[in-house]
């Protein structure tokens, strides 16, 4: 059983602050990734659960055991990084071995459980051999298994398949889901990719500015974004956004549109995403400034009251630049923000 | 137009290029080697060869120089005590060096190029200058004539070098190994011993046996600083002056060859110090 709670967990550099009151439960078994653009304060938070770093104020608890003054090596924890970190000096097998003779363990027990991890992780015909002789992926299942081996109550990664080319990368990211589903661990994977956020996680955190916006499962983060920041991170083409003034009643004006929304006095941006987008006989007016044919879909980006706008239409559609199309957003895909605070208004 | 004529030049212009680039080679290797290859000759002479003229240019193996050395009075004596004060620099200058080195590649403080600069250019400043000061300074604290006092003045002309090229060693060991074995049920200090020592371990025996090879070879200090006690250099610079020839090829022979190997088995390292490591 490894809960993790981290309570009020606050990090400075100096004057710098990188994380500001951190309150995050992640259930057992669960796994979270906390997803961000780069400097948003997510490796620095994935590194002071493992103890590499040192919070300036909060608790971390790690399986109901209170853990921020422990050293790494007392958390249960085990950790993937970034560039691998597969010790040159020693063969994969030993590298695998490495955290279990460090707990003395006998050497059948640690043989046994190597050769188990490293048949998880398909490196079974690798185990000779230094990391200078490996490609990027193997190193990359090296690292892996060396975490596994340890059988930790919680695994912590650290952007572990960015060093990857696309296609391994993508192979990488269904066979380590598979593989920790397994194995039962909870684990904290950090990435600033939000296709490997939306295809791993069974919650994402999506941090800013030291701060995380939102946690919830992968389709509510993308159908109900808390933020406008979220709303504008995840998502390819990202949600598109409108000023929209009352018209009383709950009615808005949106672009020369009257549409339905929430009772306010108070200006409010309009959201929708780029697939909720259909043409229509009335809707907003949208001029066609750039058609790219996707295949499936067609992307056209357009102008709409002067604000740049986004559409995934179908591709039998004949669009061309210059068109003018009347495109209808989808109501109950509508979602609308507060300008003053960016939070989602229901 | 210029891409044009340079084109039709470039055979030529590379050929000639070539011819002296393999020239100059050529002549800085001869400049190096004729004279240890002369110095091999007539130290495998019989006197009379090395008095005489032509020289061959082959030796005549030729023990006899080599071998009144080994029975020159004084010269066990002196050999000990260069490997005393070469070894005494070699520990002293690791033990100092190192953690200067970790310091510089793992932490960042004020005013650390300065220090980096300031370490280089302590070699910068003339031995000579320092050596009456020091002398003096020496006889007051009684360290005058001793072994442990010249490998202090050779320590400090060795640490420069054993920073620089720790320097580099510890840089080029990434922190995330060091946190991986953290994350594994390493403490600080088995991290250290456990993964960090043994990646550096070659580069640490280098830059110790550079060390060695600068207090080995150094002779102003040694020759203005010690009387009885001198080492091999000093001892052969003080009596080779009034031998005879064949003599002093021997002695030079016997200072040349062990420097020469030394620096030979580290050379990988000694590019490290300028950050070109070429692992």
């Amino acid at each position: 059983m490894a809960e993790i709670q981290i309570k009020n967990v606050a990090k400075r550099f100096g004057s710098y602050q990188a994380l500001h009151d951190i309150n995050l439960t992640i259930q057992d078994q669960e796994f979270m990734v906390l997803l961000g653009a780069s400097g948003c304060g997510k490796t620095t938070l994935l590194r002071i659960i493992a103890g590499l770093e040192t919070a300036t104020e909060g608790e971390v608890w790690i399986g109901g055991r209170r853990v921020d003054h422990l050293p790494p090596k007392d958390r249960g924890i085990a950790m993937v990084f970034q560039n691998y970190a597969v010790f040159p000096h020693l063969t994969v097998f030993e590298n695998i071995g490495f955290g279990l003779r460090m707990q003395k363990l006998p050497n059948d027990e640690v043989k046994r459980r190597v050769e188990r991890t490293a048949g998880l992780m398909h490196i079974d015909q690798l185990l000779g051999r230094y990391s200078g002789e490996l490609s990027g992926g193997q190193r990359q299942r090296v690292a892996v298994a060396r975490a596994l081996a340890m059988e930790p109550d919680v695994i912590l990664m650290d952007e572990p398949l960015s060093n990857l080319d696309a296609l391994l990368r993508m192979e990488m990211r269904a066979e380590l889901k598979g593989v920790l589903a397994e194995s039962n661990t909870t684990a904290i994977y950090v990435t600033h990719d939000q296709v490997e956020a939306m295809s791993m996680a069974d919650r994402i955190s999506v941090m800013h500015q030291g701060k995380i916006v939102q946690a919830a499962s992968p389709i509510e983060v993308y159908r109900n974004p808390a933020a406008e920041f979220v709303a504008g991170f995840i998502g390819n083409p990202p949600m598109n956004f409108l000023p929209a003034t009352p018209a009383g009643d709950g009615k808005w004006t949106v672009a020369g549109q009257i549409l339905d929304g929430p009772s306010r006095t108070t200006p409010l941006h309009f959201a929708i995403r780029p697939e909720d987008l259909r043409p229509a006989d009335t809707g907003l007016a949208a001029t066609v400034k750039v058609v790219e044919p996707l295949g499936a879909h067609l992307l056209v980006t357009c102008s709409v009251d002067g604000a740049l706008f986004r559409a995934v239409l179908d591709s039998d559609l004949t669009v061309r630049r210059g068109d003018t199309l009347t495109l209808a957003p989808q109501p109950d895909r509508v979602r609308w923000f507060d300008p003053e605070t960016t939070l989602a208004v229901a | 137009m210029t891409p044009v004529t340079t084109d039709v030049a470039a055979p030529d212009t590379r050929r000639a290029g070539r011819y002296v680039y393999i020239a100059a080679v050529v002549l800085l290797c001869a400049w190096v080697l004729v004279p240890l290859y002369f110095l091999l000759i007539n130290t495998l002479s019989s006197p009379e060869t090395v008095n005489s003229f032509p020289k061959p240019f082959l030796p005549e193996f030729d023990l006899g120089s080599l071998g009144f050395f080994a029975g020159f009075a004084g010269i066990l004596t002196a050999l000990k005590n260069s490997i005393l004060v070469a070894g005494l620099t070699m520990i002293m200058s690791i033990l100092i060096g190192a953690p200067a080195g970790y310091a510089l590649s793992r932490f960042d403080f004020r005013g650390k190029e300065a220090f980096r600069l300031l370490i280089l250019l302590t070699r910068a400043f003339p031995l000579p200058l320092l050596a009456l000061p020091l002398a003096v300074m020496f006889i007051q604290t009684g360290l005058d004539d001793t072994v442990f006092g010249l490998s202090l003045v050779h320590t400090t002309l060795a640490i420069p070098f054993a920073v620089l090229i720790t320097f580099s060693l510890f840089s080029g060991i990434p922190l995330e190994l060091e946190e991986a074995a953290w994350t594994l049920g390493c403490t600080r200090l088995t991290a250290f011993t456990k993964v960090v020592l043994p990646l550096i371990l070659p580069g640490i025996t280098a830059s110790a046996i550079f060390a060695f090879v600068i207090s080995w070879n150094e002779v102003f200090a040694a020759a203005v600083l010690t009387i009885e006690n001198r080492t091999l250099t000093a001892f052969l610079l003080q009596n080779l002056d009034t031998s005879p020839l064949h003599l002093k090829f021997a002695g030079g022979f016997i200072l040349v060859v062990p420097a020469l190997i030394f620096i030979f088995a580290v050379r990988k390292y000694l590019f490290a110090m300028w950050g070109i490591a070429n692992r």
